[in-house]
């Protein structure tokens, strides 16, 4: 990596806590919830991480404090060493740590693709002729060049939240938050999204924290977080996280077809190593057993 | 009875440069009490289909009986279609609008001109169904979690009493669990009602375990119509437009060129397994415990 | 489909009016507007008439999309015709029945139909060839001196750009609600004003909320994304007049100075 690393990480969290008040009809205090819970994290420049965990785990509440949209109750957070809750620093960590969330229609300003793109670099008063060029890269790092002079209204749902990660991208941010960009789009659009995603963490070095609840969208995480009730429930490689496939079920969450599948094999007395993430292994697994075999059959000729 | 389309053909913006073919001489029978799923990619003419089939949109050519009758002709009660044939949308927590969960509900009777009572025991009966907790039932539907509303939604046709409830991506933007619940919910329905079910969906994974026939579409056309195991045989024809047979096909697919003897045509997981320790033992590897 | 209209109806070519800076072509069609209102004789409807053939010859839109916006004011134009035809006082020409068709009235009745005509073919002229967002830019930059006055210039276009960038989104959402509720068995169609309108509540209050929600993600979207208002802003198109802006604003005045010189001629 190429990029200077801070000693302290890109973001880092300590006991982060948030609560909101629900309140009834007539706005009397009926309860605290606590989204999150003393979640401590330290993430460094350059990961691909994961953040798991099934609808109302408090994963989006998290995502939301890593540029200053949300402010810990208690607890701190630090954007490349900024405090998020310092308001005079909100707009250097906007810059720092980028956004992209889940609904591809709600995100995008412009009425034309490259005008969007460059909407980021317009607030943050961007000389007009760089505004072109971080456009034009931005678009090219996202495969979406070629429809920069189109309406939004066009596009597919992948290509909008490609679009809307060019214009993040084009911020020039150190880290891109993206708040379960996929939920919304079909598999195929699912795909080209993580594609993207993942060209940025290796080609650009951009540090990616992606939340999701689609388990084949981590494989290529270098460290996974799952949560649960706003606390951090697991943690580890995707190999070590898919390897507790019962741990996983509780947490309200599934694995690959494939792992489950080994998974289920291993239960019925196959030996197979844990946590299989691909097709590829599996087979290899399976097929190591059979020459195995095959090699003790020839030998007891 | 049936459904039946004949040479359906469904033509957007016609008379303009821009006329989209957006279902393409769709021949179908859709018998009583059937576990259907629609599976194509966005644009495949999937939604465009099953809002033909009652009534919503209108097909540019070709006809549509409903048990027997013409849903075209004159004077063709558009209005009973519509309860017989139940509709629920893509995103349907989006059309809430009541103040509480059961009068939510009791919008599609009381639209029947069905007399009170009739309308709080079919709502009542529908909110049952779709298992919410009884003590939601007064709550703002705005309140509840994303699943919950979902279920509300689909009680809201349900209370209609269709005979054929047609579900446009009913798992969408919901959590595992969540969408194992509501498929879970589904199946049990349609185990115990006989009702027919139409599921709409992009991902064959989700529906693999629970239909008994898949419809694929391509570009507004038919491009499958059997049983699960025999339209994912055609695998690589299915990745050619988008789509993707579940994972289980191309393990098995991969181990049978590896050498093993394994069944290619298993679609879910227990299957798999059964036939994988098959191929073992007869390769000599595993001893049963 | 309900999202490929397009507000404004832009006509997509290539011509000098379209490359115009959409300040000159606000300018102008207002001058051309207020012009229309000074002429006395038919000689500066022509002058009207022949500038705006040669705007629109230039423009490479076809004629038929200008005649386009006329079909929807028709009706208005009939009305406005009929009125002053029959209800201008002055010396009668023809009578039947209990009306009765002055001469003042035909005059103001042909006066007001080639004014109204005019008019609206004008500001086709600028909607056909001026993008919707190219034209809030020129209202923002148009507008700045007004900021003197404290009026929210900035925030005033941005609304604008936003609203025309999620009226199709809300026009398709409208359309898949009342299908949902017709699935429902809602009937929009049928009944006196009041059950009409009572229809309406299951179409409107999803409508409310899920524009509220768009709303609510789109602001964290733009502040996500160091959205803080006008100040500070750089823009990524400019506008910056050209010469061919500067030609355009002589051409604009000597229309007007010819056009008013003539048409106030007492014939």
């Amino acid at each position: 990596m190429r990029k200077n690393r801070n000693i302290m990480g890109i973001i880092k969290t300590k006991d982060l806590t948030f609560e909101y008040i629900r309140r009834d009809e007539d706005g009397n205090v009926e309860g605290i919830t606590t989204a999150v819970d003393k979640v401590n994290l330290d993430i460094k420049q350059g990961d691909f991480i994961a953040i798991l965990g099934h609808n109302g785990s408090g994963k989006s509440t998290l995502a939301k404090h890593m540029n200053a949209i949300l402010n810990p109750t208690e607890g701190t957070v630090w954007v490349d060493g900024m405090d998020t809750s310092d308001e005079s620093l909100t707009w250097n960590i906007r810059q720092t740590a980028g956004m992209v969330f889940q609904n591809p229609d709600n995100q995008i300003i412009g009425q034309v693709v490259e005008e969007d793109v460059g909407f980021g670099p317009e607030n943050m008063g961007v000389p007009t002729k760089e505004i072109w060029e971080r456009v034009e890269e931005s678009l090219k790092a996202v495969g979406m060049y070629e429809y920069r002079k189109y309406s939004p209204n066009k596009l597919s749902g992948g290509q909008k939240q490609r679009v809307s990660i060019a214009g993040v991208l084009a911020m020039h941010p150190k880290c891109i938050v993206l708040d379960e960009p996929t939920a919304m789009l079909d598999p195929s659009g699912r795909k080209e999204v993580i594609r993207a995603v993942r060209a940025l963490n290796d080609v650009e070095g951009v540090t990616v924290i992606l939340i999701t609840h689609y388990m084949e969208e981590i494989i290529h995480a270098n460290r996974v977080f799952v949560m649960d009730e706003g606390k951090i429930a697991m943690e580890g490689t995707p190999r070590e996280i898919f390897s507790q496939v019962e741990r996983l079920k509780e947490l309200r969450l599934d694995v690959p077809q494939v792992t489950l599948l080994a998974y289920e094999l291993k239960k019925r007395g196959v030996k197979l190593p844990d946590g299989i993430l691909t097709i590829k292994e599996l087979a290899d697994a399976l097929t190591d057993l059979k020459c195995n075999t095959d090699t003790v059959k020839l030998s007891n000729l | 009875m049936s459904i039946i389309l004949d040479h359906v053909n469904y033509i957007y913006g016609l008379d303009t440069p821009l006329a989209v073919k957006a279902l393409d001489d769709v021949c179908l029978q859709i018998p009583d009490g059937q576990f259907i799923g629609i599976i194509g990619h966005t644009g495949s003419g999937k939604s465009t289909l099953v809002q033909h089939l009652n009534g919503l949109m209108k097909a540019t050519s070709g006809s549509i009986y409903f048990n027997g009758a013409d849903i075209y002709d004159e004077g063709y009660n558009m209005k009973e279609l519509r309860s017989k044939v139940g509709l629920v949308f893509q995103y349907p927590e989006h059309q809430l609008f009541e103040i509480d969960v059961f009068s939510d509900v009791c919008f599609g009777p009381k639209n029947l001109g069905l007399d009170k009572k009739e309308t709080e025991l079919r709502a009542f009966d529908a909110l049952k169904k779709v298992g919410l907790p009884d003590e939601l039932f007064y709550q703002s539907p705005f309140e509840l979690s994303g699943g919950q509303k979902r279920r509300v939604a689909i009680a809201g046709v349900l209370a209609m009493k269709p005979e054929v409830l047609i579900l446009d991506e009913p798992t969408a933007g919901l959590d595992p669990k969540g969408r194992d619940e509501i498929l879970h919910q589904i199946k049990k329905l349609q185990t115990e009602t006989g009702m027919t079910i139409i599921l709409v969906s992009h991902s064959m994974e989700d529906v693999a375990e629970y239909v008994d026939r898949i419809i694929v579409m391509n570009k507004g056309r038919v491009m499958f119509d059997d049983v699960p195991r025999e339209v994912f045989r055609h695998y690589r024809e299915l990745e050619d437009v988008g789509l993707a047979a579940p994972q289980v096909t191309y393990i098995l697919h991969e181990l049978q060129s590896r050498g093993l003897h394994v069944d290619v045509n298993a679609t879910t997981i227990e299957e798999a397994v059964e036939t994988i320790t098959g191929a073992l033992a007869e390769a000599g590897t595993v001893r049963y415990r | 489909m309900l999202r490929d209209i397009t507000l404004g109806q832009y006509y997509q070519t290539e011509s000098v009016i379209h490359r115009l800076d959409p300040r000159v072509k606000l300018a102008g069609t207002l001058l051309f507007i207020i012009s229309l209102f000074f002429f006395r004789n038919f000689i500066g409807y022509l002058v009207a008439a022949l500038f705006l053939a040669i705007v629109i010859k230039l423009s490479h839109v076809p004629f038929r999309f200008m005649v386009r916006g006329m079909k929807a004011i028709v009706f208005l134009l009939l009305i406005t015709v009929a009125f002053n035809l029959f209800l201008t006082p002055g010396e009668a020409l023809i009578s039947f029945w209990k009306l009765t068709i002055t001469k003042e009235g035909l005059e103001m009745a042909l006066t007001m139909a080639v004014r109204l005509t005019l008019l609206i073919i004008g500001s086709s002229v600028m909607t056909l060839t001026t993008t919707p967002n190219n034209l809030t830019d020129g209202m923002e930059k148009g507008m700045r001196p007004l900021k003197v006055f404290h009026v929210p210039v900035h925030e005033v276009a941005m609304m604008m750009s936003i609203a025309l960038r999620f009226i199709p989104i809300l026009l398709e959402e409208t359309d898949k609600i009342m299908k949902a509720q017709i699935a429902r068995g809602a009937d929009f169609e049928s009944g006196n004003l009041i059950h009409r309108a009572k229809a309406l509540i299951p179409l409107l209050v999803p409508l409310f909320i899920s524009a509220f929600r768009r709303a609510n993600d789109l602001a964290m979207a733009m502040e996500a994304r160091c959205y803080r208002g006008g100040e500070g802003r750089t823009k990524m198109k400019p506008l910056v007049y050209q010469r061919r802006d500067g030609l355009a604003y002589l051409c604009i005045l000597f229309y007007l100075v010819t056009g008013i010189g003539l048409g106030r001629l007492a014939l």
